[in-house]
C-alpha cells in the first residue's frame, strides 16, 4: 500500500502544555508552593504527602486564575465543573491517583491567534503536580530519589486541537501562551525551572490513525527542532510506505533527535471517577462576569495598538514580550504625540529598547523629552561650528598632521573633540564637512 | 451466559492495582469476584432511565475552598521519619523501570493484650477513650489493623481525636478492627479476630471490632468507630453497645483512614444514648479539613421524633426468630411510650448491598493506592486477603468497559434508594429496623464465603449510601444470652431527635446495662 498517495499529507500537530501557577499555596493544602531549589521534602503536609486519612481542600485563587486563563483564550466556561480521581502508579505520584478534571474542565473551547490564523483549544484544566524524581545507583542499584516538594503545587493544563501546521506556528502559540500567562501574572512560565512544559502530538494527518508524543521539550526551541525532527522521520517512512507507530518519544537535546521512550506502560486505564473528597463547584454567571472584569489587557490588545502606531513588526514582537514594556511603550508614544505631533513612535521605540529602559522604574515622558531637547538644542549654526572646530584643530595638532598625511580616520579624534567641547550638541553632519573643508 | 471475568482479566486487573498475586490467589479470586459479579447481577433490571447517578451525599453543598494562604509544613526529618529507605533529604524507591520484585513478607508478630484481642496499643494508662486503629494519632502506631501499616508511627493526629484529647479525654487504647475497615465480623484483621466478649467462640462484629469489645466489657467510657456500610452497628449490635453512626459529613474524616469516601462516617460507642450523646456533641463540627462537613442544613434543628416507620423489607421472616421476637418486644414499648407507629417500604432498599459492594470497593481501591511502601508503611505485598479481594473487585468494576455497568449504573441506583428514603421521612420522623438477621456467628464459619459475609450488611448498607444517622442500641438477648440490637434511622441531620428517642427508650428498658458475665 502506498500511504503517500492515499491522503493528502499535511503536518497535524496539537499541543500539551503544562504550567505551573505562581500561587503561594499548593492546590490542595497550605504547604508553599515556591518550591523550586528548596531544601527536599521540606515542604510537604499530610495532604501533598499522601498520608493515611489526609483530605484535599482546593485552594481558590487556582481555579479563578484557571478561568480568568480560559476566559483570555475565549474558553467557554462550564458553569458546573469538579475535580476528579486520575488513577496511575509512579513513586512521585503519591496517593497513586492524581486529582485532575475529566470530563467537566473549567474550561472547554476557545481559540488563541497565531499571525492570521486562529488555533482551536480543546481544553483548560486544573490539576495538582507531582513529586520529582531522581534517578540514581545506590550500591549498584538503580533507585529514584523522591523529593515531595513539588507534589500538588497547582498545574494548568492546555491541549489545543490539531491545527497547527508547522514547527514554527508551534513554537508561535507556546511563546503567545506564555504571554498570555505573564500578562495574567499567573505563573512565571519558566522552562528552565518546569514552571511551563511542552508535550507535542505530531503525525502527518489524523486519518492516518496514528499519532506520536513527543515529551521532554523544555524550550521553545527543543519544541520548534523536534517538530521538525518528527515530521521528517515520518515522512521518511510514509514515502517508504512504512505507517509510523503510535509512541511516546523524548528529544535528545545533545544528538538533536526524538527517541522512543519504550516505557513499558501496563496500560492507560486511568480509572477516572468523581473526587469524592471535594464538593462539585458551581459558577453563577455574575461571579465568572465579575471575575472576567478583573482581565488585564492581553498581548493581542496592545498589539493591536502597536500597530495603528505604525510601529514596525520586528518591535512589536520585542516590546509585546513584557507587559510592562507594552504598557509603558504604548503610555510614552502617547505622550510623544501630546507633545510634538511629528515625532514618530518608531524613534521612540527605538530608543526605549536601545536604551533597555527597565519599563517598571521608567518615567513616562521621559524618553520623549530626552528626544525633543536633543532635537531642539543641536549646534546648527556655521559660524557656532567653525568656531568649535577651530578650537578642536588647536588641541589636536597630532591628529591635523596625521590627517594631512593620509590617515584618513584621525578626523574622528577631531570630532571627538568637537562633540566633547560642545557637550554633544554639534551637529555631527555639518561638523564633519567643516572639518573636512577645513582640512583641505 | 459467558464469565464476566476469567483468570486472564484477574492478572490484567491485579496489574492495574499493582498487586501481585500468587496463581493459587488469580484462580481463588476468579471464583470469588465471579460470584460476586453474578450478584451484581440484580441491578440490571433496575430501570435508571433519566435518574442523575450520585456520588456525593452532601445536601448539595458546593464550592468549598481554602483561601491561598501559606501554613506550616513538616519539616524534611519528620517528613521522612517513616520511611523504610532514605537517602540525604530523599525518599527512595525502587528504580521506575526495575523490575517488579515480590518480596517476602515478614510480619510482625503482635503480642496479644487483652484476653478479646481488642487492644491493638495501650496508649496511656489513664486515658478514657479507645479509637479504631483506622484513627490517626500522633507519636502512636497506627495500623488500620493491616500489616501493610506494621510499625507505622502516625506524622498526625485526625480532628476527632484532637478534638476529644482538648476536651481532657485522653486516648487509652488503639483498637483492633477488620483491617482498613473492611469486613463486617472483626475476623479481617491482619491482627487475629477480636472475640466477642459475650461468647469468645464468636465474632464481636465488624469492622469497629475492638471498640464494641472494649465498651461492653467497660474498659473504657467512649470509643471510635467508623461506620462505611455498617460497620459500627453490628459490632454495637453483636456486643450490646449503644453507638451513633452521625449523618455522612456529621464527624470530620480528616485523619481517619480512608475506606470509602462518599460514605466513611467516623462513628462512636458508649454504654448509653446519654453518655454517648455528650461526647457526641464534643466532635460534631463543621471541619476546615474535611469539605464535606460543611453542609448549610446541619444547622436546622431537628423537629423531633412522634411517628415511626418499620422497614417492611428489613423486619420480614428472613430474620432469625429470636431477632424477630425481641425486636417486636422493642416495637411494642416504644407504642407503649407514645409514639405513633406504622410499616414502610423502601423497594429499592435491598438493592443496598449490591450498589454498596460496588461503590465502597471503588473508593477502596483507589484509596489504598497510597500505599506503596515509600513513604510510609510496607509495599503492596503486605496487604491482607480481604484487602486484595475489594481492591481487585473495585478496580474492576471501575475499569474501561466495565464502569458504565456497575460504577455508573451503582450510582444511579444510589439515588433510588435515596429517594426510597426521602419519600418515608415524609410519611413518618423516623425508621426502625433490626442491624442484622443474624446473631453473633462462630469465628470462621463464614469465611469461606466472602459473598455471605457481604449480605450481613443487608440492613446497613443502603442507609450508609444514604448518608442518614443511625443510632443503634441494645434490644434484648436470645435464649443464649447473646446480645440483640435493632436501630433507629432518621432523616439527615435528626441526630439530636435520634438521641430523645433513644434516650427515651433506654429510660424504659435495662438491656444496655448488661455486662458479659455479669449479666445474670
Amino acid at each position: 500500500m502506498d500511504i503517500s498517495k492515499k491522503t493528502k499529507l499535511k503536518p497535524t500537530i496539537g499541543l500539551e502544555i503544562h504550567i505551573e501557577l505562581r500561587t503561594k499555596s499548593k492546590m490542595f493544602c497550605a504547604c508553599s508552593a515556591d518550591h523550586f531549589g528548596k531544601k527536599a521534602n521540606s515542604l510537604t503536609c499530610p495532604v501533598c504527602l499522601g498520608l493515611p486519612g489526609a483530605l484535599p481542600v482546593p485552594n481558590k485563587k487556582a481555579i479563578e486564575w484557571t478561568i480568568l486563563f480560559g476566559k483570555a483564550l475565549n474558553s467557554r466556561i462550564n458553569h458546573y465543573s469538579k475535580f476528579d480521581r486520575k488513577h496511575y502508579f509512579y513513586p512521585d505520584l503519591p496517593k497513586g491517583y492524581q486529582i485532575s478534571q475529566y470530563d467537566i474542565p473549567f474550561c472547554e473551547g476557545g481559540y488563541v491567534k497565531v499571525g492570521d490564523k486562529n488555533i482551536n483549544i480543546t481544553r483548560v484544566h486544573l490539576e495538582e503536580d507531582t513529586g520529582k524524581l531522581q534517578h540514581k545507583k545506590i550500591k549498584d542499584k538503580e533507585v529514584s530519589l523522591v523529593d515531595f516538594n513539588r507534589s500538588g503545587v497547582p498545574l494548568m493544563e492546555i491541549v489545543t486541537e490539531p491545527d497547527i501546521e508547522s514547527a514554527d506556528q508551534a513554537k508561535q502559540f507556546a511563546k503567545k501562551i506564555r504571554r498570555i500567562a505573564r500578562y495574567l501574572d499567573i505563573s512565571d512560565c519558566d522552562m528552565e525551572k518546569g514552571s511551563m512544559r511542552l508535550e507535542a502530538n505530531v503525525s502527518w494527518g489524523i486519518d492516518l490513525g496514528y499519532k506520536v508524543e513527543v515529551k521532554n521539550l523544555n524550550s521553545f526551541n527543543y519544541l520548534k527542532k523536534a517538530i521538525e525532527y518528527e515530521l521528517e522521520r515520518q515522512n521518511k517512512l510514509i514515502a517508504k510506505g512504512e505507517m509510523p507507530i503510535q509512541e511516546t518519544r523524548g528529544w535528545d537535546e545533545n544528538k538533536n533527535i526524538t527517541v522512543s521512550q519504550r516505557v513499558k506502560e501496563t496500560s492507560a486505564d486511568y480509572r477516572y471517577f468523581p473526587e469524592p473528597d471535594i464538593p462539585p463547584i458551581h459558577f453563577t454567571k455574575t461571579y465568572i462576569e465579575e471575575l472576567s472584569a478583573k482581565m488585564p489587557n492581553l498581548p493581542d490588545d496592545y498589539e493591536n495598538i502597536l500597530i495603528e502606531f505604525n510601529v514596525p513588526e520586528q518591535f512589536i514582537d520585542i516590546i509585546l514580550e513584557d507587559i510592562h514594556l507594552a504598557e509603558y511603550t504604548i503610555k510614552e508614544i502617547k505622550y510623544s504625540k501630546k507633545q510634538n505631533e511629528k515625532l514618530s513612535p518608531q524613534v521612540i521605540v527605538e530608543e526605549i529598547i536601545n536604551k533597555k529602559l527597565q519599563p517598571q522604574k521608567a518615567i513616562v515622558g521621559k524618553v520623549t523629552k530626552d528626544i525633543l531637547s536633543k532635537k531642539q538644542s543641536i549646534i546648527k549654526n556655521e559660524g557656532e561650528l567653525e568656531d568649535l572646530v577651530e578650537k578642536a584643530i588647536q588641541q589636536n595638532k597630532k591628529a591635523v598632521s596625521d590627517y594631512k598625511s593620509g590617515k584618513i580616520q584621525a578626523i574622528s579624534a577631531l570630532m571627538g573633540t568637537v562633540m566633547a567641547i560642545s557637550k554633544g550638541k554639534a551637529d555631527p553632519k555639518k561638523t564633519i564637512q567643516l572639518l573636512k573643508d577645513r582640512l583641505k | 451466559m459467558a464469565k464476566t471475568i476469567n483468570e486472564e482479566k484477574v492478572r490484567h486487573i491485579a496489574n492495574l492495582a499493582r498487586l501481585s498475586l500468587s496463581d493459587k490467589e488469580v484462580k481463588l479470586f476468579t471464583k470469588q469476584l465471579g460470584a460476586v459479579l453474578e450478584y451484581f447481577e440484580k441491578l440490571d433490571e433496575v430501570d435508571t432511565e433519566g435518574i442523575e447517578p450520585t456520588y456525593q451525599v452532601i445536601d448539595g453543598l458546593e464550592n468549598v475552598f481554602r483561601e491561598d494562604k501559606v501554613g506550616k509544613s513538616f519539616s524534611s526529618k519528620k517528613a521522612l521519619s517513616q520511611a523504610k529507605k532514605i537517602n540525604g533529604d530523599y525518599f527512595v524507591a525502587d528504580h521506575v523501570f526495575s523490575k517488579k520484585t515480590s518480596k517476602d513478607r515478614k510480619n510482625i508478630d503482635r503480642k496479644k493484650i487483652d484476653e478479646y484481642n481488642a487492644i491493638l496499643t495501650e496508649v496511656y494508662e489513664k486515658g478514657t477513650v479507645g479509637h479504631k486503629d483506622l484513627f490517626m494519632t500522633e507519636d502512636v502506631e497506627t495500623t488500620a489493623a493491616s500489616h501493610v501499616l506494621d510499625g507505622y508511627i502516625a506524622h498526625y493526629s485526625s480532628t476527632v481525636v484532637e478534638l476529644l484529647e482538648k476536651a481532657g479525654h485522653k486516648t487509652r487504647y488503639k483498637l483492633n478492627n477488620d483491617a482498613w475497615g473492611h469486613g463486617a465480623s472483626g475476623e479481617n484483621s491482619d491482627y487475629g479476630p477480636t472475640l466477642n466478649p459475650w461468647d469468645k467462640k464468636l465474632v464481636a462484629g465488624g469492622s469497629s471490632s475492638g471498640s464494641a469489645a472494649v465498651v461492653s466489657t467497660g474498659q473504657v467510657e467512649v470509643a471510635t468507630g467508623t461506620d462505611t456500610g455498617g460497620s459500627i452497628r453490628l459490632p454495637a449490635s453483636f456486643c450490646n453497645v449503644t453507638s451513633i453512626k452521625p449523618s455522612y459529613g456529621g464527624l470530620s474524616r480528616y485523619g481517619v483512614i480512608a475506606f470509602g469516601s462518599s460514605l466513611d462516617c467516623p462513628s462512636l460507642m458508649s454504654s448509653s444514648a446519654k453518655t454517648l450523646r455528650k461526647y457526641f456533641n464534643k466532635v460534631f463540627i463543621k471541619d476546615n479539613f474535611d469539605s464535606n462537613t460543611k453542609s448549610k442544613k446541619r444547622d436546622i434543628k431537628a423537629k423531633g421524633v412522634k411517628k415511626i416507620g418499620i422497614i417492611k423489607e428489613f423486619a420480614g421472616k428472613g430474620n432469625d426468630p429470636e431477632i424477630q421476637r425481641t425486636f417486636k418486644e422493642a416495637v411494642k414499648l416504644i407504642i407503649n411510650a407514645g409514639y405513633k407507629v406504622e410499616e414502610i417500604s423502601l423497594p429499592n432498599a435491598e438493592l443496598g448491598v449490591a450498589v454498596y459492594y460496588i461503590i465502597a470497593p471503588v473508593e477502596t481501591s483507589s484509596n489504598l493506592a497510597r500505599y506503596d511502601g515509600v513513604r510510609f508503611g510496607n509495599g503492596r505485598e503486605y496487604f491482607g486477603a480481604e484487602a486484595k479481594r475489594r481492591i481487585m473487585l473495585g478496580t474492576f468494576t471501575s475499569s474501561e468497559g466495565y464502569a458504565d455497568k456497575y460504577y455508573d449504573k451503582a450510582a444511579r441506583v444510589r439515588t433510588l434508594i435515596i429517594n426510597d428514603f426521602k419519600r418515608s421521612f415524609e410519611k413518618v420522623d423516623a425508621l426502625i429496623s433490626p442491624v442484622s438477621s443474624i446473631l453473633p456467628f462462630k469465628i470462621g464459619q463464614m469465611s469461606k464465603n466472602p459473598l455471605q459475609l457481604y449480605l450481613v450488611d443487608l440492613y446497613l448498607s443502603a442507609i450508609s449510601l444514604s448518608g442518614l444517622p443511625t443510632i443503634a442500641l441494645p434490644g434484648g438477648f436470645s435464649k443464649e444470652n447473646l446480645p440483640i440490637g435493632f436501630q433507629i434511622v432518621g432523616p439527615r441531620w435528626s441526630e439530636d431527635s435520634l438521641f430523645d428517642l433513644a434516650e427515651k427508650y433506654q429510660s424504659l428498658t435495662e438491656w444496655h446495662k448488661r455486662l458479659p458475665n455479669n449479666s445474670g
